[in-house]
């Protein structure tokens, strides 16, 4: 199913680019290496599956992507922008404004209903509240949440409260969607609801998501490219088939068209 | 986030962990409540106070005498303050013109002399002599008829009299039975006689009399009042032993009796003969005894003595300010630690809500919302506990002037206001209530701007 196409010869231009990342935590004398030297390119459009056993360094590799933590060195550009350049300021306004988040235990706010948590980024944003209300309802029927919006999380099932957490980071039409172990707290059928959900929704709307996992079968069903992480190195990079077929494709037809011009 | 946002969600936290956070709330109440208990005591204590010396028309009026006239009636009253020396017979006169003057000052609200004679006051048949005093008509406001038997003067020249107390045992021994009833003044008026009265007058003896006499003649005489009231306290007891008065009689009236005085004979000697009339010393009422020092100033410019009690107002006020203070002190003391409940309080929602903050912070709020979140929900709590603490501190208030009031009553004297929140008092005591709760949400909304998101995701 996967190809050992190496995604570097992609002609699309890449959105996000990490160049030589290292990430370091220090533990009383002791210095941890969770993140070393690792260096991806992902297009605009793909779905990423960061695949790699506890403790590989693939959550804390979405964290950085995701603006949520800075690298000790090395440089992550999204549209051009270098995060680990950028004030606590800049980078809150890129989780805000470019990024959405969905966590594997929900992170749904527990004393708010799920229309509020869902409202929650536009708040944060500004947006008008008459246009808040109408993106709002957009989202929550975007994952057949519509009826359940004036419940609590409390009210809601495991899968429920993780298509909640997928509307609110869908809510403010992020450009980037990163999904740390989405389905690690659900069952086979609500997990395998939430990744057809995921597909659907970067098919439909082109979004980039970038996913966490440790079940290689999901990653392969769903992902169109697999990156592999341990001991904190990026250890394989591959695209599935039919994007390679189609990355293929596309470069005969830049060659062909080089060609002719 | 926008503000609106911000409150909104800062209540709606409030509101999620409501005992904890009424509690708190209280804390910041019963601090403020004591605050403004403690300050309303002593601006009661100052209002009352004031509102007792303003009564006896010390502060807000200043005394004038001309720099030629006598200090006072008796000689003995506090010198006068001059603020440069004068020859006597430059000085102007206190006469009708001057009072006039005074009167088109701006802060004046009344110009008037001090009448006070002794005299003869039949009743009965019996004879008694006193001392008889003009009231000007705002005695009525200034409280010199609270508790009068009887009535106050129907009108500023009714032909009426109030009795003090003491006199009035004096005619009767039953002194409310003197009330409607009559009684008559002697005394010795003034008048003034032209040149030409002189020689119309037909009598040869009478002619050389008023001839010696220079133009000026005393003629005794009568007038019957009505007794209208009778009072225990001494009104208008005023520098200079202006006061003293046992039969006090509407100003107007007393003025229109022209009865003879002391420096009538004075005025008669300096000018050798025939004089305007000229007044022993002026009283000028001033709106409020803040307006002393700048009509004192323009009276004293003018070329007259003046005099006023401002440096003991002054004091007085400077005592309240200090007694103020200290219970401003012991009432922020509650507040202190009203505040360190806040304190508490935010700090351990910090670490309940670790991962919410987590979260907030993962959806793109900034340090500044997160801080600006925990600054509304300590404000909150610090308008909230204002608000409850000032009707609270009302409250004790209103109480400690009812058991005072119980208290005073039952010893026989009349009830008095100890207790005042001023619309300041409470304002100021709201606004200081939120500047607290700020300043003790500092702390607690720093640390939580802090968080590091990846670290409070983790948190369980």
């Amino acid at each position: 199913m996967l190809s050992n196409q190496s995604p570097g010869q992609a002609f699309d231009r890449p959105l996000i680019q990490a160049q030589n990342v290292s990430r370091q935590y220090r533990l009383g004398e002791a210095v941890i290496s969770a993140i070393n030297d690792v260096s991806l390119e992902i297009r605009g459009g793909e779905f990423l599956a960061l695949l790699g056993s506890s403790g590989s360094g693939k959550s804390t590799f979405l964290n950085l992507l995701a603006g949520l933590d800075r690298p000790s060195s090395g440089a992550i550009h999204v549209r051009g922008c270098n995060l680990a350049a950028i004030d606590s300021t800049e980078l809150a306004r890129y989780r805000r404004d470019t990024v959405g988040m969905v966590f594997q235990s929900f992170n749904l706010l527990p004393r708010i209903t799920l229309e509020e948590n869902v409202e929650l980024p536009l708040r944060l944003a500004e947006v008008d509240r008459a246009d808040r209300e109408v993106r709002v309802a957009a989202a929550l029927e975007h994952v057949r949440l519509g009826a359940r919006r004036r419940h609590r999380p409390s009210e809601l099932s495991g899968g429920e409260q993780q298509r909640g957490a997928l509307a609110r980071a869908l809510v403010n039409r992020p450009a980037i969607l990163f999904a740390d172990e989405p389905t690690g707290n659900l069952d086979s059928v609500n997990g395998e609801q939430i990744l057809l959900l995921l597909r659907e929704i970067q098919s439909s709307l082109g979004m980039t998501i970038i996913m966490v996992t440790h079940e290689r079968p999901l990653a392969e069903r769903f992902a169109n490219r697999i990156a592999v992480l341990s001991d904190g190195r990026l250890v394989s990079d591959t695209f599935c088939r039919a994007e390679a077929q189609r990355l293929q494709s596309g470069e005969q037809a830049g060659e062909a068209f080089g060609a002719n011009s | 986030m926008k503000s609106r946002d911000l409150t909104e969600l800062a209540f709606r936290n409030l509101r999620e962990a409501v005992l904890r956070n009424s509690l708190t709330t209280l804390g910041v109440a019963v601090g403020v409540a004591s605050l403004v208990a403690m300050l309303s005591l002593g601006v009661g204590l100052q209002t009352l106070a004031s509102q007792r010396l303003n009564k006896s028309g010390l502060f807000d009026a200043v005394f004038v005498t001309s720099k030629r006239g006598v200090r006072g009636m008796n000689g003995d009253g506090p010198r006068p303050a001059t603020t440069k020396s004068a020859k006597p017979e430059d000085a102007k006169p206190l006469d009708e013109a001057a009072r006039q003057q005074f009167e088109s000052l701006p802060k004046v609200t009344e110009v008037y002399p001090q009448v006070r004679f002794l005299t003869e006051v039949r009743f009965n048949g019996a004879s008694y002599s006193t001392n008889v005093l003009g009231l000007p008509d705002s005695s009525r406001a200034s409280g010199t008829f609270d508790g009068i038997i009887g009535k106050a003067f129907s009108s500023p020249t009714a032909d009426e009299a109030i009795l003090q107390s003491e006199f009035a045992k004096e005619l009767s021994p039953q002194p409310a039975t003197l009330v409607g009833k009559e009684l008559t003044l002697r005394y010795a008026q003034r008048q003034e006689t032209s040149s030409s009265d002189v020689a119309n007058e037909k009598d040869i003896d009478k002619q050389m009399d008023e001839m010696m006499s220079g133009g000026i003649s005393i003629v005794s005489r009568e007038k019957k009042l009505r007794i209208a009231g009778i009072i225990d306290s001494d009104p208008a007891a005023g520098i200079g032993g202006f006061g003293g008065g046992r039969v006090f009689i509407p100003l107007r009236v007393a003025e229109d009796l022209h009865v003879a005085q002391p420096n009538d004979v004075q005025e008669f000697v300096r000018a050798g003969g025939l004089s305007k009339r000229a007044y022993v010393a002026l009283t000028v009422r001033v709106k409020s005894p803040k307006d002393v020092l700048k009509v004192e100033e323009a009276v004293k410019n003018m070329g007259y003595n003046t005099f006023s009690l401002l440096d003991a107002t002054r004091s007085l006020r400077l005592v309240f300010t200090v007694f103020d203070l200290f219970l401003g002190l012991f009432g922020s003391l509650a507040l202190t630690v009203a505040s360190l409940g806040i304190i508490n309080t935010l700090v351990m929602a910090i670490l309940e809500r670790r991962r919410e903050i987590g979260v907030l912070k993962a959806l793109g709020a900034t340090d500044r919302d997160v801080r600006s979140l925990f600054f509304a929900e300590a404000g909150a709590m610090g308008l909230l506990g204002g608000i409850s603490g000032v009707a609270l501190g009302w409250l004790i208030g209103a109480a400690l002037t009812w058991g005072t009031t119980i208290y005073l009553r039952r010893q026989d004297l009349p009830g008095v206001k100890i207790s005042y929140v001023p619309w300041w008092l409470a304002m100021g005591a709201i606004a200081f209530a939120v500047v607290v709760s700020l300043l003790a949400g500092l702390y607690p909304a720093g640390r939580a701007a802090r968080l590091n998101p990846v670290e409070a995701l983790r948190y369980e």
